[in-house]
């Protein structure tokens, strides 16, 4: 009788470990089956963790690059750029999505051990409530703006009506580019904006409050915001890629090493490559090969 | 024994006992160690970036991000604390007379109504996702206290009105449940000594009922004290202490929420979001221990 019971214990074990075990990512399996490999590609998978920004992207890809090569399988996860860059320094997944340059998180030497990828690049316009009648802002009087100087529409042309800064967390991928791009590094004024977790939100929040003013991947960017010019120049991929308009950032896929033949290596490959740069486009990124402009850091 | 009465005894006592007594004790242990891991996540502040405990509670410098250059970063989270207890405080005023004076009507003045449409009423609120609240909030109600109290709307005035009504269900539920539990022998004396049905329920029920009540009171305490996304979604997120209920402002949830998957494990910043974290536990572990003292002192009383 009491034989049954240690049993059930391991069995019940069994159970819980399995389940509990599905909500994990998975780890690489290489070589699964490397006798039978054909030339479609390499067989196993891979899990691509991090950047809510790419992510859409990325599933895309994993979806059709999974429908070219069955044998390898993708699969895409969020987290935020930080989530992505601690788990493939730490071997945790086989690439992490970041919205910035990895040194920017990591220390030195958790970034020396990383191969970029940057496989496309988003654009960010500044935007403002639709019922804000100014068309254009110079970097000063936008630097201005976000460091508290300017408080009133009126300052730079418009409504005598009060300037409503709504701001990304400090820790965004978004924030940091606009920052670093649009306001030359300027510290944004403390406690005076507004913050809200994700786009989306901005973007509501944005055509709800009167005389606000937020930034906004060009992807999110339609008619209920209103696109303010920066410097005289439109945010648009034609001056994104011939170098006009400053304030742009790469998407990167990190690897941990070249991480050659390896699915996830594929399928960087895939997304960089010819066959998907429609794809890209389509969805609001801009392929890097459009760009007539680069940047290293 | 024979085979066939231990398969019996199997099938009919030690199966289920066996599978309860686990999934128990496997509560135990996850219990236990989410504790220990938040705990050692939570201390690298302390032990790792030493980080002075008395600068990380009462100071109001948040500069996670700032590099050596500039002097290093710096966690002081006073300002979320303030929010947080600013936002539940004031959810918890504006809730309670609603959620008790409901408990007490649908108990004692017209339980057929309660029992009717109170009840499913609650529970439908319960079963509400915070996400939806929060939705809401940013649709209806920042607007509201935008055009009719003025301000920006995200406030911790419409954070706390958003956290109000989620968390009525849980004092009124408490409350009601307390309320129906005074015996009958209570009501009857009082009605014999000529006390009206108001007096009975001001004088005899309510106070009979008080430990019951304020257990659920400090659950809803630490419901709004816990609960994120609502009122992340709401209150404008602003890293500043409010001059006034129509500021925004940001408090514990808010910060964490926002800034935990964009920080790389490790740093100082991510460090002092598990801090926060502990922070957290540590409260509610003090919610539940005043809970345990009221509810042993309205045994005494009993």
């Amino acid at each position: 009788m009491s034989k049954f019971k240690p049993l059930l214990f391991v069995l019940v074990l069994i159970l819980s470990v399995s389940a509990a075990l599905v909500g994990c990512s998975s780890q690489p399996q290489p070589n699964q089956d490397a006798n039978q490999q054909q030339p479609a590609g390499p067989s196993g998978s891979a899990t691509a963790v991090g950047s809510s920004a790419l992510q859409p992207l990325a599933e895309k890809a994993a979806e059709m690059y999974m429908a070219k090569n069955p044998k390898g399988k993708v699969q895409v996860q969020g987290g935020g750029s930080g989530t992505g860059l601690t788990q493939v320094a730490s071997g945790a997944c086989d690439i992490g999505n970041s919205d910035v340059f990895a040194a920017e998180k990591l220390t030195a030497d958790q970034a020396g051990t990383l191969v970029d990828h940057k496989v496309c690049v988003v654009g960010f316009a500044t935007v403002a409530n639709p019922k804000v009648k100014v068309d254009n802002l110079t970097g000063q009087q936008l630097i201005d703006i976000f460091t508290g100087k300017i408080t009133n529409w009126k300052d730079v042309g418009g409504d005598d009506q009060k300037i409503v800064i709504l701001n990304r967390p400090s820790s965004s991928g978004t924030r940091a580019t606009f920052k670093k791009y649009a306001l030359n590094g300027a510290e944004e004024a403390a406690g005076q904006a507004l913050t809200e977790e994700s786009s989306g939100t901005i973007k509501k929040a944005l055509a709800d409050t009167p005389g606000s003013i937020s930034y906004l991947a060009l992807s999110y960017v339609d008619s209920t915001v209103k696109s303010l010019k920066y410097n005289g120049i439109e945010a648009t991929t034609d001056n994104i890629t011939s170098g006009k308009y400053p304030i742009w950032s790469y998407e990167h896929m990190y690897t941990k090493g070249e991480a050659a033949g390896t699915v996830a290596k594929d399928f960087i490959d895939y997304m960089m490559g010819a066959e998907f740069k429609s794809i890209i486009t389509q969805m609001g990124y801009i392929p890097n090969s459009a760009m007539t402009v680069s940047r290293d850091k | 024994m024979s085979k066939k009465s231990k398969i019996y005894n199997f099938k009919h006592e030690y199966l289920g006992r066996s599978v309860v007594t686990f999934f128990g004790l496997l509560l135990i242990l996850i219990t236990i160690i989410m504790v220990l891991f938040l705990a050692s996540k939570g201390m690298a502040t302390f032990l790792d970036n030493h980080v002075p405990l008395t600068q990380f509670l009462f100071s109001t410098d948040w500069h996670p991000e700032r590099g050596i250059a500039e002097g290093g970063p710096v966690v002081g989270v006073l300002i979320f604390i303030v929010g947080s207890v600013l936002i539940s405080g004031l959810a918890l005023l504006i809730s309670t007379p609603f959620s008790v004076a409901l408990a007490i009507f649908m108990t004692e003045i017209s339980p057929k109504l309660g029992k009717k449409i109170f009840q499913p009423v609650i529970e439908i609120f319960v079963g509400i996702p915070s996400v939806v609240y929060g939705w809401v909030g940013l649709t209806v109600l920042v607007p509201f206290v935008r055009n009719h109290f003025g301000g920006l709307g995200f406030s911790m005035l419409a954070g706390s009105l958003v956290l109000a009504v989620m968390i009525f269900p849980t004092i009124a539920t408490v409350s009601a449940d307390s309320l129906s539990i005074i015996t009958e022998d209570y009501k009857e004396a009082s009605y014999a000594l000529g006390a009206t049905r108001w007096h009975t329920i001001r004088k005899i029920i309510f106070p009979c009922a008080l430990p019951g009540i304020l257990t659920g009171v400090v659950l809803g305490l630490a419901r709004a004290f816990g609960e994120a996304l609502a009122v992340q979604m709401v209150i404008g997120n602003s890293i500043r202490i409010p001059g006034s209920i129509l500021d925004s402002t940001i408090n514990l949830t808010s910060i964490i929420t926002m800034d935990m998957g964009n920080t790389a494990m490790g740093t100082p910043w991510n460090n002092a979001l598990w801090s926060m974290a502990l922070l957290l536990l540590l409260i509610s572990f003090l919610f539940i221990l005043i809970i345990h003292r009221i509810g042993r002192k309205g045994n005494v009383s009993a």
